[in-house]
């Protein structure tokens, strides 16, 4: 038990935060609300120059293009790119594509798919959830018909994001309409290009904007099928660990949480910085241990990727996806804490609602505990604001900041 | 990044749950209270023979030197409720004469107390602070070759059991700590047991003119707070390890009863609102779990752990809370009765929320080291 980043790994760490710090001008930081193309597009050209420096798929083996270290080392990627707020691209190849064909891909597949992904040069979509199959996705409706040579599809997909950009989508559908429904789902990864896909656009209310993705009569060769016939539903369910335990979007709002303590101190009212509010001082530290306990849970569960005795795989799975929602949610009701007027709105630090991630059946996070309404305490009596104590009334060890730390 | 319990730890946790299961069932806690015996002195000798009071001192001192042995005993007994003053004596104490002991005083106490042959208590709270760091007022003043000590300590863990108080005193430095190694059963010392929940024993412990030696004071005068601090990190820590264990045990006993307990022509647990209930704790047992095994680690390594512990013990606080709702929502009227088990762990509960810091200061503290 040794929980906490190596030596090697923190200065890893360090040097990618130097590098996006120094790479990625102001405007080309994504908050919420403020998607736009040419975001996108200098995510893509980083991703190449991340790609460059073997960082990109530092936890990949080596033989697929990757850095051959860590589920730690990618983490620690994903994490510095959310933190630095640079627009996330090709998410789906490098998490869920990508390790669903190094498991259960052919050679030829493998060697076609991986390397592009790795150089950073290629974007995948997912079609996972249907109009009829959210959180039941194992109740999806399209059709993948074996034809001669090549599988027919027609169906539709929801909330296909980055579609505009895509070049392939790695997606679910029914080959055996006769089985049970967890048994007769394939995985496949079918060209966008390919006659009979189409889209309708469905904008988010962050300025992204996702599609419901068509397909009539797409004909997709027989080495579009990823792994075994009918077995696509284990297969995707597998990879979806990978989605599960990315703290990318953990850091992205771990940030907007980091900034809006800043503002907090740096905000005074009636002559007093906000975070000598009793209200919002408590607030601030309790969502702090939240934040705690998911990015452990987060990291635990890609390390965890051998069973073990004790292991809490599925516990460490709803931990983050329940965390996921809350901690994107919450700090909206503590923006929410400032006076009428107050000439720093920290609206910016803050996620709108409804920026949340889909979860894994690309259905809305459901937990949404946010705490409006929050009745503001701006009048305290006086002696409340003194300066805080620790822990029986002294620290030990001082620890200012942001010292909780998973570092060496 | 190592999240697993080495091949020894996990068969030390098996070993324990084989042995609480067997030796320290509901029956017998439920026995003890019945009888208003703090705990049973059969068990504790067993427990000590086993070597589970030191095994988180250094290898000198018979222990393995990490604390994670400690971790995975303390969830068990967490689980199993074993009713021991082994948090008081052999961690918070045994720390303290570790930490700030000289040689002889090691000598003297050390071994006793692993071998559970005596009894320690830390007597540190005091009526109406809050922070009993602070300033105690309880006072140790130059009486010849030693000092005289003056003052009343509040809610003292196994008081009445304990042969050896370790008394935290104000002496000449007005702003420091001075601890005192007093004997039970010093003239002047006055145990008057207070009842309490779960049959936990403590006591109001007065002092009246009670003398030590000059040789009783533990690390100097004036000089107890940096020992006395993070013996209590540990105790703390080790105290959230119990929160733990009790929180794990309480889901999977509610977890079992939903999938058995039939009404409306089927199990609860296919209802959601028992689902949501269930998967809610597990989540909180998981943050606290996690939050407690990186605080104890980086403790181990001798790292700045101060807010990983206020984090572990809030975080473990509000679990704890909330497996005492489930518990009582998901067993509904049964569980208000005597007879029933339930709240044998929601007494449990209640205690280890407050003791070791509650929420509230540990929140603070939280607030605190983050500049705010």
């Amino acid at each position: 038990m040794r929980i906490r980043f190596t030596k090697e790994q923190q200065e890893f760490r360090q040097e990618v935060s130097a590098f996006l710090e120094a790479e990625t001008p102001p405007e080309r930081r994504t908050i919420y609300g403020e998607f736009s193309e040419e975001k996108y597009w200098f995510g893509r050209a980083l991703a190449r120059k991340l790609a460059g420096k073997g960082w990109l798929t530092v936890g990949w083996p080596k033989e697929y293009g990757g850095g051959g270290k860590t589920f730690i080392e990618q983490s620690i990627l994903d994490e510095q790119i959310g933190y630095h707020r640079v627009q996330r691209v090709g998410l789906t190849g490098l998490n869920f594509a990508g390790p669903a064909i190094m498991k259960f891909g052919s050679e030829e597949q493998k060697s076609r798919f991986l390397p592009p992904i790795a150089r950073g040069e290629v974007e995948y979509c997912q079609g996972f959830t249907e109009p009829n199959a959210g959180s039941d996705l194992a109740s999806l409706e399209m059709q993948a018909r074996r034809d001669g040579d090549s599988y027919v599809l027609n169906g539709s997909k929801m909330f296909t994001s980055y579609y505009a950009h895509a070049d392939y989508i790695y997606l679910l559908a029914r080959t055996d309409p006769h089985a049970p429904k967890h048994r007769g789902i394939s995985l496949f990864i079918v060209e966008m290009s390919a006659p009979g896909v189409s889209t309708r656009p469905l904008p988010y209310i962050n300025g992204e904007v996702a599609a419901q993705t068509f397909f009539d009569d797409v004909r997709a060769p027989a080495s579009a099928l990823v792994g075994e016939e009918n077995r696509g539903w284990y297969h995707a369910m597998t990879t979806l660990d990978y989605e599960r335990a990315g703290l990318e979007r953990y850091a992205r709002v771990r940030r907007a949480f980091d900034d809006f303590v800043d503002f907090c101190r740096g905000s005074h009212y009636d002559g007093k910085p906000l975070s000598h509010d009793p209200v919002v001082r408590r607030k601030l530290a309790i969502l702090k241990v939240g934040y705690g306990g998911l990015g452990l849970a987060l990291l635990e569960g890609g390390v965890d990727a051998e069973p073990r005795p004790g292991s809490q795989r599925g516990g460490v799975h709803s931990l983050s996806l329940r965390h996921t929602a809350e901690v994107e949610i919450r700090p909206r009701g503590h923006g929410d804490t400032r006076p009428t007027g107050d000439p720093h709105p920290p609206v910016r630090a803050c996620p709108p609602p409804g920026s949340h991630r889909r979860s894994q059946q690309g259905e809305p996070a459901p937990a949404r505990r946010g705490h409006h309404g929050d009745t503001p305490q701006h009048h305290r009596p006086a002696g409340l604001g003194t300066p805080p104590v620790a822990a029986y009334g002294l620290r030990l060890h001082p620890s200012p900041g942001d010292a909780e730390t998973l570092g060496p | 990044m190592d999240f697993a319990f080495t091949q020894a730890q996990e068969m030390l946790r098996r070993s324990a749950r084989d042995f609480l299961e067997s030796n320290c069932p509901t029956a017998v806690v439920r026995e003890l209270e019945a009888k208003g015996v703090p705990y049973s002195a059969d068990l504790w000798r067993r427990v000590a023979d086993m070597g589970w009071l030191g095994v988180a001192l250094p290898e000198e001192h018979g222990g393995s030197g990490d604390i994670m042995d400690q971790m995975v005993l303390a969830e068990e007994i967490g689980r199993a409720l074993l009713p021991s003053p082994l948090l008081t004596s052999a961690v918070t104490c045994g720390r303290l004469l570790l930490l700030a002991g000289d040689p002889s005083q090691r000598a003297a106490l050390l071994p006793p107390l692993i071998r559970g042959q005596s009894v320690m208590s830390l007597a540190l709270e005091e009526p109406g602070a809050r922070s009993p760091l602070k300033h105690p007022s309880t006072t140790a003043l130059r009486h010849g070759e030693g000092y005289l000590i003056n003052g009343v300590k509040a809610f003292v863990p196994y008081a009445s059991s304990a042969d050896v108080f370790i008394c935290a005193v104000r002496s000449e430095d007005p702003q420091g700590i001075t601890l005192a190694l007093v004997e039970s059963n010093s003239p002047g010392v006055a145990v008057t047991p207070v009842k309490s929940i779960a049959n936990f024993p403590q006591a109001l412990v007065k002092f009246d003119n009670v003398a030590v030696g000059e040789e009783k004071v533990l690390g100097g005068a004036g000089k107890g707070r940096a020992p006395l601090v993070e013996a209590l990190e540990w105790a703390t820590i080790v105290q959230c390890g119990e929160m733990v264990g009790r929180g794990q045990k309480i889901l999977e006993m509610v977890v079992d009863y939903s999938k058995s307990r039939v009404q409306f022509g089927r199990p609860i647990g296919a209802f959601q609102a028992i689902q949501h209930q269930c998967a809610d704790l597990q989540v909180a047992v998981d943050a606290a779990r996690l939050l407690t095994y990186r605080a104890a680690s980086n403790l181990r390594d001798g790292l700045p752990s101060s807010q990983e512990i206020a984090m572990a013990k809030a975080a473990a606080n509000e679990m704890s809370r909330l497996s005492t709702v489930a518990g009582h929502g998901i067993y509904a009227g049964v569980s208000y009765t005597l007879e029933h088990d339930m709240r044998l762990y929601s007494a449990r509960n209640m205690l280890a929320e407050a003791g070791m810091g509650a929420a509230a200061r540990h929140v603070d503290a939280i607030a605190g080291m983050m500049g705010l």
